[in-house]
């Protein structure tokens, strides 16, 4: 009970400070004061203490489960397990607004200590715009979710976490996306500061670098999380839905990655100031606008936690009063741009870093339609369609294949001008051996798919250069492991696609079905009684051609709070191919519906995924 | 200049556009029910009376008037509140059977609703342990079904509290059955 009154005014603490610290920003810089940056200091932390202590009354009520709290009510149950009392925290709409805020006064202190070569109006117009985010979220935690309301009378129970949340994965990522996107907003304020207060330069470009990558590599794992997660939890056998949510977090990496790009070629050239600055404000709108999608109840998917209107009308002006904000900024002070003339070679690492962009872009903008049109497309005409694979596979494909070969070979060319050498007699070989190669491997399999020899091709193409280039060089390793690891992660996902299998059956137990490459028997069931749920096990038995065993023991979860009953895989992974095998009830635990599919490299999905990540990291360490 | 200004101003209508298009979309329902769910049968509830506690079975409950409309509430949830001006509307439209169920709460707190709110229920059933609702397949609180008494199919089920909208759609079931 107590707990609820520390939190909620430990936050509007946190706001009154916001609005200090904004009032003295804008003192500071009409005075520009030199030495008194050691208040902001004392501010900033004091800010991220309250929101802290406020974070951690709310974990301290979702443990001693207590139900006068609103939020824990409806999220918690006495039966849970301590673990996803915990992490239950952030596992719903309000605790996750207020992780979203510790992120952001977190960063923003950081980012205070991080910055101390650069000049003090620059960081402090930084804060200013810092400051703006959190006053407004803050606001919005406050009016529209405020996770501390209280109930009264005090139920004697609550209504129990969605049995689906209830995993180990989904604990750790929304925290680790959430690092991702709130590191955006630095980006996104500092490219402000820099734009207002000229310092748009290369040493600009090398204190941001770090937020960017270290937002990347957060990003890229929490949405590798979330795929796991999905993969593994929802047991549908794949681990990339097109779902509105997950293309929503796949926006900002695009641009994310592309901001990657660029930032060095500010770094390095002192140019691309102003596309520079588009990317930070996009890259950071766009995760804006994933909180927005995600939280207003505007889509149906499993992340809806709340329809409540006033909430995503709330995020919507929020959103577009900080696009607008920008947007006024960057026609008020273009002029800071000092625009150099510099002739762009068609041969240079910067044409093709801007190459690299516009492909990046153009992926985007597909990704954007066929998540923002059905929306769109529903509100002016009433009318419902559903956007799905084929869209984003037709429109993707044929652009990955120039894509993938650009990607093979840019990173070797040099700065301002490289020499046109005498036609590369080693590589065209390797490209046209490969040519032949996956022809062969696409006539073999039978395979359907969109240009799939030439993108076979330039897999392998991208595959074998990396390859050499991770071997051959000590510079640069960072960019040349995540380039490598892209076309392992690339190969993987067509491989899978090419190779997949899948055997749907009814079946009763003691049944025995023969397909393609093997037989399934049904052997028996068992029913358990756990903690908060009941357990239905089912035990197969799957004989391939080979001779081979494998026992799989699927799960029903029925859940008593609330009553929802999930269907847990069994997914047998080793290093190269997956087995999974899921079955559903029918109708009175006697039939049930098995689904059995044959899964290859998705370890090497994942896997590859996380080098993508580590690659960026390396950035951190090859400087110390 | 000219051109700086045109930007601008282009810049500033698409954005416009942008948001239009998802405030409209913010108002459109989304509240997810089943295609295929009125061709369920309801099933013959063993529930108890509210107040006397007594067992009572749903298809007795059925035998008068041509509607049913169950709604399930408890007093510790907000959203009934919010809904309960429109059940008590609903109470007065003659020719049907306005049930409420009482999901898991207690007794005093259910009383003291109904004394604060006003009770529109014609009876109250006490679903104390919460299966009542689970075998009528319900997803949570509030939500409402509209049941045609003679097959015992459930018409429509509404998730989530009523709104104006669910609210005239009730009535036109109403008036439509009562011809």
């Amino acid at each position: 009970m107590i707990s609820n009154y520390i939190g909620f005014y430990a936050l509007s603490f946190g706001l009154i400070i916001s609005v200090l610290i904004i009032i003295k920003s804008i003192f500071f810089l009409k005075k520009n004061n030199e030495d008194k940056s050691k208040n902001f200091f004392s501010l900033l932390s004091s800010q991220f203490t309250l929101i802290i202590i406020s974070f951690f009354s709310l974990i301290y009520s979702f443990v001693n489960s207590d139900f006068s709290n609103n939020t824990v009510f409806n999220h918690s149950h006495t039966t849970k397990p301590l673990f996803y009392k915990i992490s239950g925290t952030w596992g719903n709409h309000e605790g996750s607004l207020l992780l979203w805020l510790l992120v952001l006064t977190f960063f923003i202190l950081i980012f205070f200590l991080k910055s101390r070569n650069l000049k003090l109006s620059y960081r402090v117009f930084t804060i200013f715009f810092q400051q703006i985010i959190i006053f407004g979220f803050i606001l919005f935690i406050i009016f529209t979710s405020n996770p501390f309301g209280i109930l009264y009378p005090i139920p004697e129970q609550g209504l129990g976490l969605n049995p689906i949340l209830q995993d180990p994965l989904l604990a750790i990522h929304p925290p680790i996306l959430y690092i991702g996107y709130v590191g955006t907003s630095i980006i996104f304020s500092s490219s402000l500061a820099a734009l207002v207060t000229r310092s748009m330069n290369q040493v600009w470009a090398k204190h941001i670098k770090k937020w960017i990558f270290a937002s990347w590599i957060f990003l890229t794992l929490g949405i590798m999380l979330g795929s796991i997660w999905a993969y593994y939890e929802l047991g549908w056998g794949g681990f990339w839905f097109w779902d509105p949510v997950e293309n929503v977090s796949l926006m900002p990496w695009f641009c994310l990655t592309a901001l990657i790009h660029t930032i060095s070629v500010l770094e390095k050239r002192n140019m691309l100031q102003s596309w520079t600055f588009m990317l930070s404000i996009m890259t950071f709108s766009l995760s804006m606008s994933g909180t927005f999608l995600v939280r207003s109840g505007i889509l149906n998917s499993i992340h809806t936690f709340a329809n409540d209107p006033s909430r995503g009308l709330f995020i919507l002006v929020f959103l577009f009063v900080l696009i607008l904000l920008s947007i006024f900024i960057f026609f008020t002070y273009y002029e800071n741009i000092k625009i150099r003339k510099i002739q762009f070679l068609f041969i240079s690492k910067e044409t093709s870093i801007l190459l690299n962009n516009w492909f990046l872009m153009y992926f985007l903008s597909v990704v954007l339609i066929g998540t923002v049109y059905p929306i769109f497309l529903e509100a002016f005409t009433n009318e419902k369609i559903s956007v799905g694979e084929p869209f984003y596979q037709k429109l993707i494909t044929p652009f990955m294949v120039p894509f993938l070969i650009l990607m093979a070979l840019a990173p070797n060319i040099k700065w301002i001008k490289n020499k046109i050498e005498k036609l590369n007699i080693k590589i065209l070989t390797l490209f046209i051996i490969n040519l032949f190669l996956s022809f062969y491997i696409v006539k073999l399999t039978n395979t359907k798919y969109l240009f799939a020899t030439l993108l076979i091709t330039s897999a392998f193409f991208l595959f074998l250069i990396s390859l050499r280039d991770v071997l051959n060089t000590n510079s640069l390793m960072s960019q040349r492991i995540s380039h490598f690891a892209f076309s392992i992660f690339i190969l993987s996902i067509l491989f899978n696609s090419i190779f997949t299998k899948e055997f749907n059956s009814n079946m009763s137990v003691g049944d025995e079905m023969k397909f393609f490459n093997g037989t399934i028997k049904f052997l028996k069931i068992n029913i358990y009684e756990e903690n908060n749920y009941q357990n239905i096990k089912g035990t197969f038995k799957f004989k391939n051609s080979r001779n081979n065993n494998i026992y799989f023991e699927p799960e029903i979860r029925i859940y008593n709070q609330p009553n929802i009953s999930t269907s847990e895989a069994d997914i047998k992974t080793n290093l190269f191919t997956d087995n999974i095998l899921n079955f559903n009830l029918i109708n009175d635990k006697e039939y049930f519906s098995v689904r059995y599919q044959y899964k290859p490299l998705m370890f090497w999905v994942w896997i590859s995924t996380f080098f993508i990540a580590f690659g960026g990291a390396l950035t951190f360490i090859r400087k110390k | 200049m000219i051109k700086k200004k045109f930007n601008l101003i282009l810049i500033i209508f698409i954005f416009s556009f942008i948001f239009l298009g998802l405030f409209l979309g913010l108002k459109k329902e989304s509240y997810y029910v089943p295609k295929n769910f009125n061709t369920k049968k309801v099933i013959n509830l063993k529930s108890k009376e509210f107040f006397s506690r007594k067992e009572i079975k749903l298809y007795d409950i059925l035998k008068n008037d041509n509607l049913t409309i169950i709604n399930i509430w408890a007093s510790w949830c907000l959203p009934c509140r919010e809904e309960h001006k429109y059940i008590l509307a609903l109470s007065k439209e003659s020719n049907i059977n306005l049930v409420g169920l009482n999901y898991k709460d207690k007794f005093s707190n259910a009383k003291k609703f109904i004394k604060k709110y006003g009770d529109p229920y014609d009876i109250i059933l006490a679903d104390t342990d919460g299966t009542n609702s689970i075998e009528l397949g319900a997803y949570g609180v509030p939500e409402t079904f509209v049941i045609e008494n003679k097959k015992k199919k459930i018409l429509k089920k509404y998730i989530g509290p009523l709104n104006k909208i669910s609210f005239n759609e009730i009535k036109k079931i109403i008036k439509d059955e009562n011809k």
